[in-house]
């Protein structure tokens, strides 16, 4: 299968760019990161709490068939513009990692395309790799 | 200078990379790769020494002559590395795709 997405990592730069071209009405793609419901579905994650607004925060976890928890991350919304932008700050509990900085940005292409550039900021260069 | 030397350290250099894709269409000497930099011949020499080092130019002795060409079994080690993280996102955004277009026909 083609693979549409497309990752841009500079080296020396802490930073990610992810871009990915989609099938979908900006609206659609838009609305699959900020309904809970649907974020479960793609992400397979379990979303405890999502306030899709500036100062909302979230939480993820996912658990094993024992109901033990294999993976919580949770965040704080920094900018929220409706099909447009997500500011929000992303941290996996439990882990040595430190919080990332991740700038997500919805464009539409076509009626029925559109495109998620997602620039995503690590402490180190370190950590980004 | 750091002598850990690997095939990322490689090309972390932007003119270590500029020599790779001037190679990858053709061999060429050194004088004919220097020839293309501003830099100092010897500059172009120790980025030639170094990614000849960590085996992502192989030379090649042909006559007087000695050719540099890209040896394409480590260039792919490279982006072997990189692949994994390109999947993990694709798959995700494959799943996102997927589920919003089921939920958009149930609308």
């Amino acid at each position: 299968m083609e693979q549409k997405t497309k990752i841009k990592a500079e080296d020396g730069k802490q930073e990610l760019m992810v871009t990915r071209e989609f099938d979908l009405p900006l609206e659609l793609l838009f609305k699959a990161y900020v309904e809970p419901e649907i974020v479960e579905q793609w992400m397979g994650t379990k979303v405890l709490k999502l306030e899709s607004k500036k100062h909302g925060s979230y939480q993820f976890e996912t658990t094993d068939a024992q109901g033990k928890v294999v993976f919580r991350a949770n965040g704080v919304i920094h900018e929220f513009s409706p099909n447009r932008k997500i500011t929000r700050t992303f941290e996996m509990e439990n882990t040595p990692f430190p919080v990332q900085l991740e700038f997500l940005e919805f464009e539409k292409l076509t009626d029925d395309t559109s495109k998620l550039n997602m620039h995503i900021i690590y402490r180190s260069v370190a950590l980004r790799d | 200078m750091n002598l850990r030397r690997d095939v990322f350290q490689a090309i972390a250099d932007p003119t270590r990379r500029a020599i790779l894709l001037l190679v990858a269409s053709q061999s060429m000497t050194a004088g004919a790769i220097a020839a293309n930099f501003d830099t100092a011949r010897p500059t172009v020499s120790k980025h030639l020494r170094i990614l000849t080092e960590c085996e992502l130019l192989e030379q090649e002795q042909n006559g007087r002559e000695i050719y540099y060409h890209l040896n394409l079994k480590k260039i792919k080690e490279i982006a072997d590395f990189i692949e994994p993280f390109r999947k993990m996102w694709d798959d995700r955004f494959n799943k996102l795709e997927t589920t919003m277009k089921k939920y958009k026909s149930k609308k």
